[in-house]
């Protein structure tokens, strides 16, 4: 065993993986992908097709061609496994209104085969790490939208799963429950020693809790990579002077810099601390008045837009 | 919220070493889960209110007749023809317990949560069907059972007795094929929508809408299709497997040579609600 996670090195694997519905909605084209245990953010568009990769994992779908492998397991024929080892939350509501938290996630825990009295005392566990305990015999229809996404994340817990799947975990929260809600997730991910796959269309707050991510449009995988390794080698240099851009652009063309011009600004890739000596010298020899010089770490979502640059 | 999560911060996580059970506590629990709902236990008291009256109506119908039998020593409604006596508090009942069973969890979207587990999903229809089935045949059973012991208790002899067992049996039986029937129909009417209001006023269209079927085919000046009368209708379609088997209770209604179809019939429709019920949440499982 390496590091907290359990055994599998393979979190998750397809290979060329396609659903098409109908033979003419296409929901994944050939996907190819291979995640490691950790925290693992799936972002794209809705509709991009990361709810369906979901439900190919959990072997709800099955594939039109391709293969899957989900904690080395087929979900598409060993789906029952595949479960027994995997949390779901689903995206939407998903709660029974008029149980109370505890009776609910007492009887999903029964659902994944816990003995009656180890799902209750796990219900109450599960619901005590996600921080409803005092509320956990009132009824759900009376909860916070915070309060239901806890209880949602509580029963895909209650089983003591090697693998959370999350599906926009943070949707309808305000920003004080997101943050809640992302550190808990991050706490699941690195104290709970549970892999945790956390969907969503919005990058900037996957990235934060992230240790790798995939990104998918239209069925289509964009990235799949750490997270250290997307940000690290982008990181990149914006120069801006208030005369003499095109110029400055050919100078560091020519000691080897390629730049890339983003309006005023030309951004050049940090490679080593040497860099700055070079534009500053550049800057010097033509004599240019240089208004900044500045650091810029690429926030993730700029790497998918400029992939083709960032790749050069 | 974030004082809570302080709260919990020490606390560090346990995994889970203990066992995990197979397919048959799961169903089992899920069908136990199903019949408590059924009768509203574990629920808010609202939700028992309607079930346990049903329940109360028939249970004391039939110490009544119990005790008129034991009083006048005549049997005014035997114990096949109790399901039938009782057939309208029936459909009420499915028509109000049905959609507790199955359209709450549509509408709630609880659904996903099930098939993300392992069971099988048919394993969730033969669950709540089971639940629905055995929570009729309480119903009906139940009082039927009452009745045969305040007889046994009041009888002179053990063979007196003994036909007395001889005459329940086969009620019980009945009562079952009536359980099959309305929670198979009820079941799938229930399944197809999330408004719990709309699945039972589809139940009880079902059984109504059906009847002027078979008043129709009553009257047609044929022999044969006065004979068939009786499947029209789901209530109907049950009383003459009923007609077949014990005769008709008060002479007028006929099944000719057709008592065969109509237990065919009538296994058939269950087997086919079944098999709906399968297909629609194979359905469900994969939206």
């Amino acid at each position: 065993m390496s590091g907290p996670y359990a055994d599998p090195v393979t979190l998750i694997a397809t290979q060329a993986l396609t659903k098409t519905y109908g033979g003419r909605v296409t929901a994944l084209a050939d996907l190819t992908v291979s995640v490691e245990p950790g925290i693992v953010g799936l972002v794209g568009a809705n509709g991009a097709g990361k709810s369906t990769l979901i439900k190919i994992l959990l072997g709800l779908l099955a594939p039109t061609s391709g293969s899957v492998q989900v904690l080395d397991l087929d979900p598409t024929t060993d789906a029952a496994a595949v479960r027994a080892r995997v949390g779901y939350m689903p995206e939407h509501d998903s709660l029974s209104p008029d149980l109370s938290a505890a009776e609910f996630v007492t009887h999903l825990g029964r659902m994944s085969g816990l003995p009656r009295t180890a799902a209750r005392e796990r219900a109450s566990e599960a619901l005590r790490h996600v921080g409803l305990y005092e509320e956990r015999y009132r009824q759900i229809g009376g909860y916070s939208t915070g309060m239901k996404q806890r209880v949602k994340l509580a029963q895909a817990l209650v089983h003591d799963p090697d693998l959370l799947l999350l599906d926009e975990p943070t949707n309808g929260l305000d920003p004080a429950g997101r943050d809640a809600m992302l550190a808990l997730i991050h706490r699941i991910g690195t104290e709970f020693g549970i892999s945790v796959v956390v969907c969503s269309h919005l990058l900037g707050e996957v990235e934060r809790i992230c240790d790798s991510l995939i990104a998918i449009d239209a069925g289509k995988l964009l990235r799949s990579d750490n997270i250290s390794a997307m940000t690290t080698v982008t990181d990149v240099l914006a120069v801006e002077v208030s005369e003499g851009i095109d110029e400055l652009a050919g100078r560091l063309d020519l000691l080897g810099l390629t730049a890339r011009r983003d309006g005023r600004l030309l951004l050049v890739p940090l490679e080593d601390d040497e860099t700055y000596d070079r534009i500053l010298a550049a800057v010097a020899d033509l004599d240019l008045p240089l208004h900044r010089l500045d650091q810029r770490r690429h926030r993730v979502a700029e790497l998918f837009a400029t992939r083709e640059v960032t790749h050069v | 919220m974030s004082d809570l999560t302080g709260v919990i911060h020490d606390i560090g996580y346990q995994r889970y070493a203990g066992p995990r059970l197979g397919r048959r506590y799961v169903l089992g629990s899920l069908y136990t889960h199903g019949l408590r709902t059924a009768f509203g236990l574990g629920r808010s008291a609202k939700a028992k209110i309607f079930p346990w009256f049903v329940l109360g109506v028939v249970a004391i119908t039939g110490l009544v007749l119990a005790a008129v039998r034991a009083q006048v020593g005549e049997v005014v409604v035997t114990y096949n023809a109790f399901p039938d006596t009782m057939s309208w508090l029936v459909i009420f009942f499915v028509a109000v317990v049905a959609p507790e069973l199955v359209s709450r969890d549509l509408r709630s979207g609880v659904l996903p949560l099930y098939f993300s587990r392992p069971l099988p999903r048919g394993d969730y229809v033969y669950a709540k069907f089971a639940a629905l089935a055995t929570a009729v045949w309480i119903l009906l059973g139940g009082p039927q059972l009452l009745m045969f012991l305040v007889a046994a208790f009041s009888a002179d002899s053990l063979s007196a007795v003994w036909t007395e067992v001889g005459d329940l049996v086969p009620g019980l039986i009945y009562a079952l094929l009536w359980a099959g029937v309305f929670a198979g129909i009820g079941l799938l009417v229930a399944s197809l929508t999330g408004k719990r209001a709309f699945a039972a006023g589809g139940i009880v269209a079902v059984f109504l809408m059906t009847t002027p079927i078979v008043g129709v085919f009553a009257v047609l000046p044929s022999q044969t299709a006065n004979d068939l009368a009786l499947l029209f209708s789901p209530s109907s379609l049950v009383f003459g497997v009923g007609v077949w088997l014990f005769g008709s209770p008060d002479g007028n209604d006929d099944v000719g040579p057709f008592g065969p179809l109509y237990a065919a019939v009538a296994v058939a429709l269950v087997a086919g609600c079944v098999a709906l019920l399968l297909a629609r949440y194979r359905k469900v499982a994969s939206s």
